[in-house]
């Protein structure tokens, strides 16, 4: 009977490797599978610490709104730095298409693009951590605003979404010199898409970073 | 079956995924800039989240071009979070009502 599940008998059953790809991308693709569910159980986390909150949760509404040209918008640094971090995705796939053209100067460049606003990113999140920290006087143990759990949580989750950025931005950098200098002439270009899945996975993770944490 | 497909897709294709990335976006901020509480918020919200990861995952991450072995490797793995959802949200519900039981009486 033919069907969609031949194929999945087929490449399981074979007398041959299972996932026909360069090893690098499937450990990569592994590495995300443990990473996704180290973020679910931080995002879970969050779930049962503000269901069992007593103290109403803080709003964030209030906390992340910003003032410009005399008009108050909520959200705004959180709102720029999430169309920065798709555009950096909207980058890295481009970097990845022009990879397996084989247009190792595209490639290269738009890395570096994506670095640079990766990097662009970080440095907003510090902004959002100083302004948190120092006007907003939020704690990991305790802020003036509601759930003294708001800060243990939100440090925490959203620190290692931080920790992942700035190791992509590191990864980036460091692929596209070695990309540049013609490390992958003979290789081939995987190594370009292998980076760029771990960046739109940081990019995934911020999607439910932005949703969970400020939106709702 | 080994023979490895490279599917290199017209970048058009990418620049329209992300302008709907960018269009989503702007809907889950407008939902906040307008101000929709309650029910709507969270259907809203979720659901321009859903799709979001959906398309980063399927186009951007070339899921959608991949073979049906991998996207099970990724994908049934991943459900299995479900059932902690549930459970962490019934142990939260619990925890709640027994600090009110004990502290707010």
């Amino acid at each position: 009977m033919q069907s969609t599940w031949d194929g999945v008998v087929a490449d399981w059953s074979a007398d041959k490797e299972t996932f026909a790809m360069p090893w690098g991308k499937l450990m990569m693709w592994i590495f995300l599978l443990g990473d996704t569910f180290i973020f679910g159980i931080f995002l879970i986390g969050y779930m049962a610490v503000r269901m069992s909150a007593v103290e109403p949760w803080p709003d964030t509404e209030a906390i992340f709104t910003m003032t410009m040209f005399g008009h108050e918008f909520p959200l705004l640094l959180i709102a720029i730095m999430t169309f920065i971090l798709i555009t950096s995705s909207g980058t890295m796939a481009m970097a990845v298409n022009y990879g397996y053209r084989g247009d190792k100067r595209k490639a290269v460049m738009f890395m570096g693009l994506t670095a640079l606003l990766g990097a662009t990113f970080l440095g907003m999140q510090v902004f959002e951590w100083y302004q948190l920290i120092v006007h907003y006087d939020i704690r990991p143990w305790g802020n003036p605003h509601g759930a003294s759990q708001f800060g243990a949580v939100f440090f925490m989750v959203t620190g290692f979404h931080g920790l992942h950025v700035l190791g992509g931005v590191i990864l980036l950098i460091v692929m596209a010199i070695r990309v540049h200098r013609g490390l992958y002439d003979k290789k081939g270009y995987a190594v370009v898409e292998i980076t760029g899945l771990y960046w739109h996975f940081v990019d995934l993770v911020w999607v439910f970073i932005f949703a969970f944490f400020y939106l709702l | 079956m080994t023979t490895e497909t490279h599917h290199t897709p017209p970048i058009s294709l990418f620049l329209k995924v992300w302008g709907l990335l960018f269009v989503l976006s702007f809907f889950s901020y407008l939902v906040e800039y307008i101000g929709i509480e309650g029910f709507w918020r969270w259907t809203l919200v979720l659901f321009f989240m859903v799709l979001k990861a959906w398309v980063i995952l399927r186009v951007f991450m070339h899921v959608k071009w991949e073979r049906l072995s991998l996207q099970l490797l990724l994908g049934l793995p991943t459900l299995v979070i479900f059932v902690l959802v549930a459970i962490s949200a019934i142990e939260g519900n619990y925890i709640h009502n027994l600090r009110l039981e004990f502290f707010f009486r």
